[in-house]
């Protein structure tokens, strides 16, 4: 039997391609508009990021369109209204452009440092940057100190790319896959897809994770490893190998610095640094010569184990020897590190085992020439199939720099660098070694009224003389990015922002500028403190931050503390630039970048956050903003972004430049360009030739085509990957009094140097587990993402809401019959820090000493749009809580410290250690709870109790 | 024609994405269209949808696994949800695929009691029973691209783990994979004859076997010295 089906009249649809923007992964879109509404989104059959597919964010991109949480016009604290109280009245955008314009007027022409400018999930961090560059603040970072700086810094300090978004997977020949920890927040997509090519040709997926939950369901083998332990289980894989000779000799010798000699003077100046000859270059010993040479020369045999007295009469010992040496150890032994990991010993051995053979016996072989650094050229290219990847569950560790570091390690070890199924490079990725971008340090720059930075706020220091103290040592930052707590810290420490400035500590500001970042909520550590801070007030009753500008799109916690909000657009309404500048779409096969445009009319008095930035650039007269004349020089965001030039011929969309248009990479502007990537489908992509594609570090051509054409500061020659770390060894000898240089007063600062900044990986405790007992707090509490809301939370989407709305405490079957705990108990759980009580499930996929839960479900009432009795306020709840962003205090330190990676900054959300014990009866419900937000003007707080969306009126 | 769905639970992520995908296709949609979804901005938010992905857990710890289970309508050969509508509403066509005629639905819950798999979804608002309609109105419009003549899960499923075609046709995607693969229907005891059919997890065999340890062993044994390489 059939009946006639109605279909969709195309004839009233249109249809546009551009960028999600429902989490970080910036897959492309197709989006059907029908009546000036969603009709469908879906994913770009053509777009190298998703090819087609979407995930459940993305394909609830509607009900972010049509959140009840949007923001609909500027808003300004009521005169004479408390702060948090949400007590806002609706201003015009004029009123608001000249209020924020004058106070910043005032700071930049008095201290510009008064200013701290902080964005959450910004994309358009090389704009965001050159604004704070231009305005003369060196307080200016984006999330990536809460989020990823361990996996960044640790990648870009050792092989010149990194974890997450410069480096992926050869999903498509790896025949050994690591997941190392939770990692559903980053990337979407691209893993998913990538999973399943691995299951389809038969390769083995090893899972790493406390939970067993997201990707580590469908892993041919998991490993319930304890929370923090990483490190140690990644170094006795490093000992088997070792023990076992299970390495690619080749590829340590010619790609990375393990034969180069290390000065041996312990106690003196200079121990620990590389031994160099009168130009700079690295030493190596040399077999067959027998003697000491430059290490950087083609042809010469150098000796991977060597010690040896240098003509200046001190000794140096190769890298390789040191590392053996330490590895061999047996504190890294399968069998001393299983009780620690909670991971067998002979499965440590096996799985080392495991990758070694498909390593080396199953190496692929793929028919392209290519020339390696020294000319030389090769007829294949041989990869060692063995892949990893890890985000957030080892980034947010205080170990986690130093984990990655071990991970880099073995993958060095089995010579699995930018090969064919392995670990792969992403432009503008790899780079020098560290990259040549400096912070700007000087005080004589940094406190000048009027004037921008020279250097751009944010770099990668390599030595002590690059931070950003005063000639005392003090921080100059707000968020002490740079100083000794956190000397490698590129993304910043805004974890750290509101409680240093509530405290005046390094100095009091004026004004905090926050984009698209929920600080008064789940970005935030000490949640309930945090949100007194911003409100906290000085003996003559003056807010303790004076005046606090929240932009975002939508109603969510931080909004109601703001003195000034400026309402955003949402992603299918604005004009956006994914620029290779910043953090581009590349794939290890092209690179690629990627815009947004707007595929629906405003229906709203709200602007887009790059056009009021591109605005207050211009009333501010920031150079690089303002002609000759005086004139603004861009009209708005996307003349900005066709017209502005970073070096000539270089502007954040490196597609269809040149008048013509024909230019790829490198040209002039093209006034076309939008219009080019709107008929393009919003991407760009310029895909390698074959001889590029492979050893970018070490390949000739792709090198020489990168410097050429300015964009990715490829170093000329090859980039050497760091096994030993020469700038961590710098600062170590700062603290241990033996450097040239600047040098810690404090002698807790002292301590931490010559501790943490070991030049080769180790492990050590997290520092909060560390400093409190394992008797009374026997439990890590960390949480997971959930695929289905992670980075969407924004407008607490209708329809993602109704998989996700409320969380439990998850604990081990096992141990919570131990603990007299069972299914829907209320449980108090207490950390050091605080307690919070919620509501208890078990499970079996839950590591037995680990609790967990998902993160940032919970709101507070009557923000996100949402009903003052919505799950996510009433049976939701925040881990937050829990955590310090200080550490406990140790007896003999000079102050609290943060609560973060001390190489990094990077919070160290996963260290929390809990005790869960049962509710008394009576006791239930969520607590913490926080008194239901103000509405918003215009928000009569109604909301449908069925709601029946759709594109034309049902028949 | 029999046309319906293969899932592959050894790829199944559990990220929802077919459900999303569903939801907001169906929700404009011609055929079953608006879905309501009540108290959306309230406390415990649900609605109507044709797909739910379930989460189960096998075994005990450490040796447990998670299975997510992707469920809806099953299209069956037999089907009991049409045998019982009183007023003709739900039927099933010549391909196969089992719709509701929304004009002629009374929203009695007879199709629901007889559908052992939970498929069906009563839309309160209309009073009119709802499910999958393998997008019906996707695959048969000549309008859309012939690589987007396919349900709307299929389209989005990051994992590949959803397949859409004719298990009559022996060639088929479906009918391959079910056959190469194990593929099962759930509740053959009942004889409705599901036609969607799941995949089983695969087992992995060995990477390694103890041979082979030994040969890596005695390959890598000798070789802790600095070997004579050119840089």
């Amino acid at each position: 039997m059939t009946r006639t089906i109605a279909f969709d009249k195309r004839s009233r649809q249109q249809t546009h391609f551009t960028t999600c923007y429902m989490c970080a992964c910036r897959c492309g879109i197709k989006v059907t508009i029908e009546s000036n509404k969603v009709r469908f989104i879906q994913g770009n059959l053509n777009h190298p990021v998703n090819k087609g597919v979407l995930c459940a964010k993305g394909s609830a991109g509607i009900m972010k369109q049509y959140s009840a949480a949007k923001l609909k016009k500027p808003l300004m604290r009521r005169p004479g209204s408390e702060r948090g109280a949400a007590d806002f009245v609706e201003i015009e955008w004029d009123d608001a452009l000249d209020i924020v314009a004058a106070r910043l007027a005032k700071i930049r022409s008095t201290n510009p440092t008064q200013l701290a400018f902080f964005t959450g999930r910004d994309q358009m961090q090389a704009l965001s940057g050159l604004w704070a560059q231009q305005f003369g603040t060196p307080n200016w970072a984006a999330h990536g100190g809460f989020c990823s700086v361990n996996m960044a810094v640790a990648g870009l300090y050792t092989i010149g790319y990194s974890f997450w978004e410069f480096g992926a997977p050869d999903w498509d020949h790896a025949k050994y896959f690591l997941l190392w920890g939770v990692a559903e927040d980053h990337s979407s997509n691209p893993i998913k897809i990538g999973l399943e090519k691995l299951k389809r040709r038969g390769a083995k997926f090893v899972s790493i994770n406390p939970v067993r939950t997201g990707y580590s369901a469908i892993a041919d083998e998991w490993l319930p490893i304890r929370p923090g332990t990483d490190g140690l289980l990644a170094l006795a894989i490093v000992h088997v190998l070792l023990k076992r000779g299970l390495i690619d000799w080749e590829f340590l010798i010619r790609y990375t610095n393990a034969p180069w000699l290390v000065v041996q003077t312990p106690g003196i100046a200079g121990d620990g640094l590389f031994a160099r000859d009168g130009q700079d270059n690295p030493l190596v010993w040399d077999q067959q010569a027998q003697k000491v040479v430059n290490g950087l020369q083609p042809e010469i045999a150098p000796a991977l184990f060597a010690t040896v007295r240098l003509d200046d009469g001190r000794f140096a010992r190769s890298v390789f020897a040191l590392a053996t040496e330490r590895y061999l150890d047996d504190r890294y032994s399968p069998e001393h590190v299983a009780a620690e990991c909670g991971v067998a010993a002979e499965t440590i051995t096996r799985i080392a085992h495991e990758m070694a053979h498909v390593a080396f016996n199953q190496a692929v072989e793929l028919p392209i020439r290519w020339t390696d650094m020294h000319g030389r050229t090769h007829d294949k290219v041989v990869g060692r199939p063995v892949a990893m990847y890890a985000m957030r569950g080892i980034s947010a560790h205080s170990n986690g720099f130093h984990t990655c570091r071990a991970l880099h390690l073995i993958q060095m070890l089995l010579g699995a660098l930018d090969g064919p199924g392995n670990f792969r490079a992403r432009a503008p990725y790899p780079r020098r070694i560290p990259m040549r971008s400096l912070p700007e340090n000087d005080p004589a720059v940094i406190f000048a009224p009027d004037t921008p930075l020279k250097r751009m706020p944010n770099g990668n220091p390599t030595r002590p003389e690059d931070l950003v103290i005063d000639k005392n040592g003090k921080p100059m930052r707000i968020d002490k990015a740079y100083s000794w707590e956190a000397p490698l810290s590129p993304h910043g420490l805004m974890h750290m922002v509101i409680t240093n400035a509530a405290n005046g500590d390094p100095y009091p500001i004026d004004t905090l500028l926050l984009f698209m970042a929920n600080m008064a909520w789940n970005s935030t550590m000490n949640t309930a403190e945090v949100r007194e801070m911003l409100v906290r007030k000085d003996e003559h009753g003056e807010y303790a931050i004076p005046f606090l500008v929240v932009v975002d799109a939508f109603h969510s916690e931080t909004v109601n503390f703001a003195d000034l909000v400026l309402p955003d657009t949402t992603y299918l309404e604005r004009y956006d630039a994914i620029s290779l500048l910043d953090r581009p779409i590349s794939e290890p096969d092209a690179a690629g970048d990627a815009i947004r445009h707007p595929v629906l009319e405003l229906d709203r008095d709200v602007r887009p956050w790059q056009d009021v930035l591109v605005e207050l650039a211009s009333r501010l007269k920031f150079p690089a903003f303002t002609a000759a004349d005086g004139s603004p020089k861009f009209s708005d965001y996307k003349d900005f972004i066709v017209n502005y030039e970073k070096f000539p011929g270089i502007g954040f969309l490196a597609g269809w430049r040149g008048v013509d248009g024909k230019s790829s990479l490198r040209g002039a502007p093209n006034p076309k360009q939008w219009e080019k990537y709107i008929e393009n489908q919003s991407f760009f992509s310029y895909r390698w030739p074959d001889n590029m594609r492979y050893y970018k570090f070490a390949n000739k051509d792709y090198l020489e085509f990168a410097e050429k054409n300015a964009l990715f500061g490829t170093p000329p020659a090859a980039v050497i990957m760091q096994m030993y770390s020469e700038p961590l060894q710098k600062f170590r000898l700062a603290g241990q009094g033996l450097y040239d240089g600047p040098q810690p007063s404090s002698a807790t600062d002292r301590e931490r140097l010559a501790k943490y900044f070991d030049p080769l990986p180790f492990w050590y405790e997290p520092l909060e587990s560390a400093r409190i007992s394992r008797t009374e707090f026997p439990l890590h509490a960390i949480t997971q993402r959930p695929m289905m809301m992670y980075h969407s939370w924004d407008s607490q989407n209708a329809w993602l809401r109704q998989i996700i709305s409320e969380n439990f405490l998850y604990m081990n079957r096992g141990t919570a019959a131990r603990l007299g705990l069972a299914d829907f108990d209320w449980v108090w759980v207490e950390s050091h820090h605080g307690r919070l009580r919620c509501q208890l499930k078990t499970m079996e996929g839950c590591e037995a000493n680990t609790v967990w839960t998902w993160n940032a479900v919970g709101r507070q009432a009557g923000t996100a749009g949402l009903n003052n009795d919505a799950s996510e306020a009433t049976a939701g709840f925040l881990l937050n809580h829990l955590i310090s962003e200080l550490l406990p205090h140790s007896r003999g330190e000079d102050r609290r410290l943060t609560n973060s990676d001390p190489v990094t900054g990077q919070a160290a959300w996963f260290d929390l250690r809990v005790k869960v014990s049962k509710c008394a009866p009576g006791e239930t419900g969520i607590w913490p709870r926080f008194a239901a937000a103000e509405r918003l003007p215009g928000d009569d707080g109604r909301r449908p109790a069925t709601w029946r969306y759709h594109t034309v009126p049902a028949s | 024609m029999r046309l319906g769905l293969v899932i592959d639970l050894d790829t199944c992520v559990g990220c929802h994405a077919c459900a999303t995908a569903c939801k907001e296709w169906n929700a404009s949609s011609p055929v079953g269209g608006p879905l309501s979804d009540y108290e959306p901005f309230g406390p415990k938010p649900s609605g109507v949808w044709f797909n739910r992905v379930r989460h189960y857990e096998v075994g005990e710890y450490p040796e447990n696994k998670t299975i997510n289970f992707p469920m809806s309508c099953m299209h069956c050969v037999d089907a009991d949800c049409v045998t019982v509508c009183p007023t003709g509403a739900s039927y099933k066509r010549d391909d196969g695929i089992v719709l509701v005629d929304q004009d002629k639905c009374m929203g009695c819950n007879l199709c629901a009691w007889a559908c052992p798999y939970g498929a069906r979804e009563l839309d309160a608002a209309t009073g009119t029973m709802k499910k999958c309609t393998l997008c019906v109105d996707r695959i048969n419009d000549e309008l859309l691209p012939p690589e987007e003549r396919q349900p709307a899960c299929v389209l989005a499923c990051p994992t590949h783990a959803r397949f859409f075609g004719d298990f009559d046709d022996p060639e088929s995607e479906v009918s391959r994979l079910t056959a190469e693969r194990g593929g099962f229907g759930l509740l053959p005891e009942l004889a409705y004859a599901p036609v969607n059919q799941y995949l089983p997890p695969r087992e992995l065999k060995a990477v390694i076997g103890p041979d082979e340890v030994k040969a890596l062993l005695e390959r890598g044994l000798a070789s802790l010295a600095s070997p004579l390489i050119r840089r």
